[in-house]
């Protein structure tokens, strides 16, 4: 059996408010195994953006185990936490987040500056993936000088720069129009197909079918997984 | 990385250039005050010092007074009420190491067909022990001279340049009041005095042929002055207190008279004149730094501003893998390069400044390496205190909130 690269268990999170605190997640559980592909969906407030950031070592669980790639990553410090996201994890947003005063060049090498890579190894691989996702003429550019579905496979380079094992897409496609989000999607599976496991937020049906795997947030909880679905359906047909 | 991260920071200082230029500018005009003020008030010490340093060591002078009776007074030293006799008796007295009488006029100098007029000291060969004073060329006269009272002279600088330009003046004779001397020495230049005269315009003759052929007094054997030299500057008061009370006995002054001459300690005069100038430099690097302070200010004030303009920027750093030590540096770095940029302006004016103040007003300035180091590590140190606030401001964001900011 492989070595699941997300596994969340019995994971609480609850905020202090001045009413109290507030559960944002109860009693969530996830296994994803590596390759796979997850389209994470429910209305705001569901708890699934919060899921997000823990899942990108950017928040702490407050009750429940996270292990990531074969890492406890619920109870690492701060720094460790960074180290892993420059790892293990590469970040694509809805807002794109590119540096805006910085060229693409050195938007994608950026994660590399923080791993400690040397000038000339991290311009290589900047180019690589920028001329991989079709924007090698670019290099010098600013982020402004660029359209939005072009800022997102900069930003996609950038996630890919430290070749992690894990993709976060927090709606990738939500600042996007239905072509360009189409072409933002192909790309994601290309990706998935090298053996990239992503896991995406979003709002829309038809960018979710594009994953494996749907999971459906209400109220703090896991309510549907179609991995569980396609389970229960395929028990049914052998007992029936 | 750091490599990188001085890029960035370098980057960031280009990004809003106005903004860098104006936040530096409190930084330049702080360094520059402070590295004038230093010249200035350095240089001005630097003169006094070697004014102290030409006048002599341990100088005590013994002047004349008229007596103390009724109508007008003539200016002190019209009176001779000194004698040799008297210089020679100081010299037996406790702590003192020499002893010069002078008298001294100005007088009308001629050599060939150039004239110039002089200040013409008649003394001992002691006067240039006592004065630290040493020949450029020559020879000094010696006792025997001032037994005989020969005709020799020692001219200085001023007046070798004003009487002779290129020529050797060893051996040439001149006149002085018509009377001709032969110039046996040239004196070693000293510059302007405390009060400001020019200490290389004098002629030294030997004490007896003044006497004897240019200003012939009524008195016999009377000088002006008498020049003490104490053998340290603890004892100076002492050597002032024997000198009256030797003085007062041998011109028989009576319990409750005035005296007919008056010392004065030259050193200590010369040593609060230097005190001042000291104090007057400190307080002025004192003020000047004042700036610096409201420059680091002004750093800490921007930095805090780009901090809450950037909070997405650090935001996304972070998400990437940025550690707090990363964004702590970043910022840090930022703020050390405008104070230490800015620093390197203020350098440049504030030398610059420096120097054009010494050609138009011939100020005396100096600049140390160590004031230069002193404002720059100042500056850096200034450069870490007001950037560190904003930098660890900046290093502690929240991830999930920055990356919220819009």
């Amino acid at each position: 059996m492989t070595t699941p690269i997300i596994l969340v268990h019995d994971l609480h999170k609850q905020y202090e408010t001045a009413l109290g605190p507030f559960p944002v997640l109860k009693e969530v559980n996830l296994r994803m195994d590596p390759g796979d592909y997850i389209a994470i969906m429910g209305p705001s407030g569901s708890g699934k953006s919060t899921f997000m950031n823990i899942l990108g070592c950017l928040d702490q669980p407050t009750s429940g185990d996270y292990t990531l790639n074969g890492q406890h990553v619920a109870r690492m410090d701060k720094s460790a936490l960074a180290k892993v996201r420059n790892h293990t994890i590469g970040f694509v947003f809805q807002g794109f987040n590119l540096l805006s005063r910085t060229s693409l060049l050195d938007n994608v090498a950026l994660p590399l500056v923080y791993a400690g890579v040397d000038k000339q190894t991290r311009h290589a691989r900047a180019k690589r993936l920028l001329e991989r996702v079709g924007l090698g003429q670019y290099l010098q550019s600013l982020p402004n000088q660029i359209s939005g579905g072009q800022q997102q496979r900069v930003a996609i380079a950038r996630a890919l720069v430290n070749e992690p094992r894990l993709i976060l897409a927090d709606e990738p496609t939500g600042n996007l129009d239905s072509k360009t989000s189409q072409e933002i999607m192909a790309l994601f599976d290309e990706l998935n197909q090298e053996g990239i496991s992503i896991v995406l937020v979003t709002h829309e049906t038809d960018i979710a079918e594009h994953a494996k795997r749907q999971i459906h947030f209400l109220d703090g909880r896991i309510v549907e997984d179609t991995a569980i679905e396609n389970l229960r359906n395929k028990n049914s047909m052998e007992a029936a | 990385m750091f490599g990188a991260m001085l890029g960035e920071a370098w980057h960031a200082m280009g990004a809003n250039r106005l903004r860098t230029f104006l936040t530096m500018l409190g930084m330049v005009i702080g360094v520059g005050a402070v590295v004038l003020m230093l010249a200035i008030g350095q240089g001005a010490q630097e003169s006094v010092k070697r004014s102290i340093d030409t006048m002599g060591s341990n100088l005590l002078i013994v002047l004349s007074t008229p007596p103390g009776m009724g109508g007008a007074r003539a200016a002190t030293g019209n009176m001779p009420s000194l004698t040799v006799k008297d210089a020679e008796a100081i010299i037996e007295l406790d702590g003192v190491s020499a002893v010069a009488p002078t008298i001294n006029s100005s007088a009308q100098i001629i050599f060939s067909n150039n004239n110039w007029n002089s200040s013409v000291v008649g003394t001992t060969p002691d006067y240039l022990n006592v004065r630290a004073w040493s020949l450029a060329e020559g020879y000094t006269f010696t006792d025997s001279d001032i037994r005989s009272g020969t005709r020799v002279a020692l001219i200085g600088r001023t007046v070798v340049d004003n009487l002779f330009g290129d020529i050797s003046p060893i051996g040439k004779t001149i006149r002085i009041n018509k009377s001709p001397f032969i110039v046996i020495g040239v004196l070693e230049s000293k510059g302007q005095s405390l009060d400001g005269r020019d200490q290389d315009d004098t002629i030294i003759v030997p004490l007896t042929t003044a006497q004897r052929q240019l200003f012939g007094s009524q008195f016999a054997g009377s000088v002006r002055m008498i020049m003490v030299q104490a053998n340290s500057t603890e004892i100076m008061n002492m050597v002032e207190d024997s000198i009256n009370s030797l003085l007062r006995q041998r011109h028989n002054i009576r319990e409750g008279s005035e005296n007919d001459f008056f010392v004065r300690n030259l050193t200590a005069a010369a040593n609060s004149a230097a005190e001042t100038t000291r104090t007057m430099s400190l307080l002025l690097g004192a003020i000047a730094s004042v700036s610096l302070l409201v420059g680091g200010i002004g750093i800490m004030n921007i930095m805090l501003v780009s901090v809450t303009e950037r909070t997405r920027e650090i935001g996304i750093r972070m998400a990437i893998g940025a550690r707090e030590y990363d964004i702590l540096l970043q910022f840090l770095l930022e703020a050390i390069m405008i104070s230490v940029v800015g620093c390197l302006i203020g350098l440049t004016f504030g030398i610059s400044g420096a120097l054009l103040i010494n050609q138009l007003s011939q100020t005396a300035i100096v600049i140390s390496s160590q004031s230069v180091i002193l404002a720059f590590s100042v500056a850096a140190t200034v450069g870490i205190f007001f950037g560190f606030y904003p930098a660890r401001k900046a290093a502690r964001l929240n991830p999930i909130e920055a990356l919220r900011y819009q």
